[in-house]
């Protein structure tokens, strides 16, 4: 396949494993870098790369993965919202997420209406076909998906459907990687940054936060070569004791990004605080709808409210997100916590860590 | 949920909606993201959305500084022998 063969030839990542070794060599002290989103995780387990990188280099996953942030009370919420007779159409990776007490999926097996989407034009059409029933989008997301999934609202306006709205779970990623870095009981010496959610915001997004937290910040792509070069620019740089934004990934992402979309994606929504899951709340790192479109917010619709809900005490979902522990540190991982029944958020999306982990190898480090 | 291979623009349509393809796959692509694209155009496809164009030159510029990198490793190892 053009442009994917290309960033995957095994010559070229054997030289550049070469590469790694020979900086690697000159590190004074263990390197951790992150890599925020979950399909760097899933690539990155998918490969083999971090069993390949040497044991100085630690590969650390963050809270990039949408469903694995979503709160309980959201599931909550949109299960109340499947008992009232209106219908969640979702990604499918939603259905396994843990509510307080039920999941979308158990509420599917007990009878209820979930409609699966590959698209979030999928539930404009599923409205259109139906104009008496109520479909609410369930909108969780970063960044790459805040513009298709509020592109549900825009079409609502233009079609002019009374039976469309949205329930907002939406995240940004920089307020978040300032909540790591601010941390003091993490150390990320990198970020291996997200390929299409920086495709959105644009690589100078993180111009203010690397000089602020003199952090250098590589953008890659997700094929095996991006991530092995993106690891290489991120140890030159330590070397060099520099940070900078890096955009390795120049052929999909643009210094501005896509203006386009963020313009299209700001008429919709503004910037909110938000619950992560595991998290807490983390000012100004959600997203949710203008006042005047409030009608669209099925939260406001039907009256339904997203609290806090309960999750299993057990599961450290919240310490995997942070880069505190790895998978395997949980004492559920792989024996009571598996993707068919999974414990916690992080088991159930394939870019889930837990979930990466169990599927691609459980001894590392 | 970010499963992304760039896919070829191979149909536009009215209403900014089009056709991708790639190795052999076509897909429904919603093109209201994207300020302009063509027949031809490579596009990254999240949710059914193109959300960006790939650009080819930078693309062919990533590839020719992996080559590099392959001949002055292969070169270090020679030395070293
Ligand atoms: S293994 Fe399961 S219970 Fe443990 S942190 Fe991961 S998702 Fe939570």
């Amino acid at each position: 396949m053009k442009y994917v063969d290309e960033f995957r030839n095994s010559d070229v990542a054997a030289a550049m494993l070469c590469e790694i070794a020979k900086l690697a060599a000159a590190l004074d002290k263990p390197v951790n870098i992150m890599e925020v989103c979950g399909s760097h995780t899933m690539a990155i387990a998918r490969h083999g790369i971090r069993e390949a990188l040497p044991a100085n280099i630690n590969l650390i996953s963050g809270p990039g993965c949408p469903v694995c942030v979503t709160e309980a009370g959201y599931i909550d919420a949109a299960v109340e919202l499947g008992k009232q007779g209106v219908v969640p159409a979702t990604f499918g990776d939603m259905l396994n997420v843990p509510g307080s007490k039920s999941s979308l999926a158990k509420f599917r097996a007990e009878g209820g209406r979930v409609e699966i989407c590959y698209s979030p034009d999928s539930a404009v059409e599923l409205a259109e076909k139906a104009p008496n029933t109520q479909i609410v989008f369930l909108a969780v997301g970063f960044e790459t998906t805040v513009g298709p999934a509020v592109s549900v609202i825009d079409s609502s306006i233009n079609k002019n459907l009374g039976n469309l709205s949205i329930l907002t779970a939406f995240k940004q990623i920089m307020p978040a990687l300032e909540a790591l870095s601010s941390d003091p009981e993490i150390r990320i010496d990198s970020f291996l940054c997200p390929a299409h959610v920086s495709a959105i915001i644009g690589a100078d997004a993180y111009k203010p936060f690397a000089e602020k937290y003199r952090i250098p910040c590589v953008i890659a792509g997700f094929e095996p070569l991006d991530i092995l070069y993106g690891i290489i620019g991120i140890l030159k740089q330590i070397q060099a004791g520099t940070a900078t934004v890096e955009n390795q990934y120049s052929r999909v992402v643009k210094a501005e990004g896509n203006v386009r979309a963020r313009s299209f994606i700001n008429t919709y929504l503004e910037t909110a605080d938000a619950w992560w899951r595991g998290i807490g709340i983390i000012p100004q790192s959600g997203l949710s709808l203008r006042q005047e479109f409030e009608n669209y917010d099925a939260a406001v619709r039907f009256d339904v409210k997203i609290q806090r809900g309960d999750q299993d005490k057990r599961c450290q979902c919240g310490n995997v997100l942070k880069g505190k522990i790895r998978p395997d540190q949980c004492g559920m991982f792989a024996n009571v916590c598996t993707p068919e029944n999974p414990v916690g958020p992080c088991m159930v999306s394939s870019e889930g860590t837990c979930a990466a982990y169990f599927k691609y190898g459980r001894v590392i480090g | 949920m970010c499963l992304a291979v760039p896919m070829k623009i191979i149909e536009i349509n009215e209403n900014r909606t089009g056709i991708a393809e790639s190795g052999g796959v076509s897909r429904k692509v919603n093109l209201k993201l994207l300020d302009d694209c063509a027949v031809g155009d490579y596009v990254i496809i999240h949710a059914g959305f193109a959300i960006e164009k790939l650009n080819e030159e930078q693309a062919a510029k990533s590839v020719a500084l992996f080559d590099e990198l392959v001949q002055v490793m292969s070169g270090t190892q020679v030395q070293s022998r």
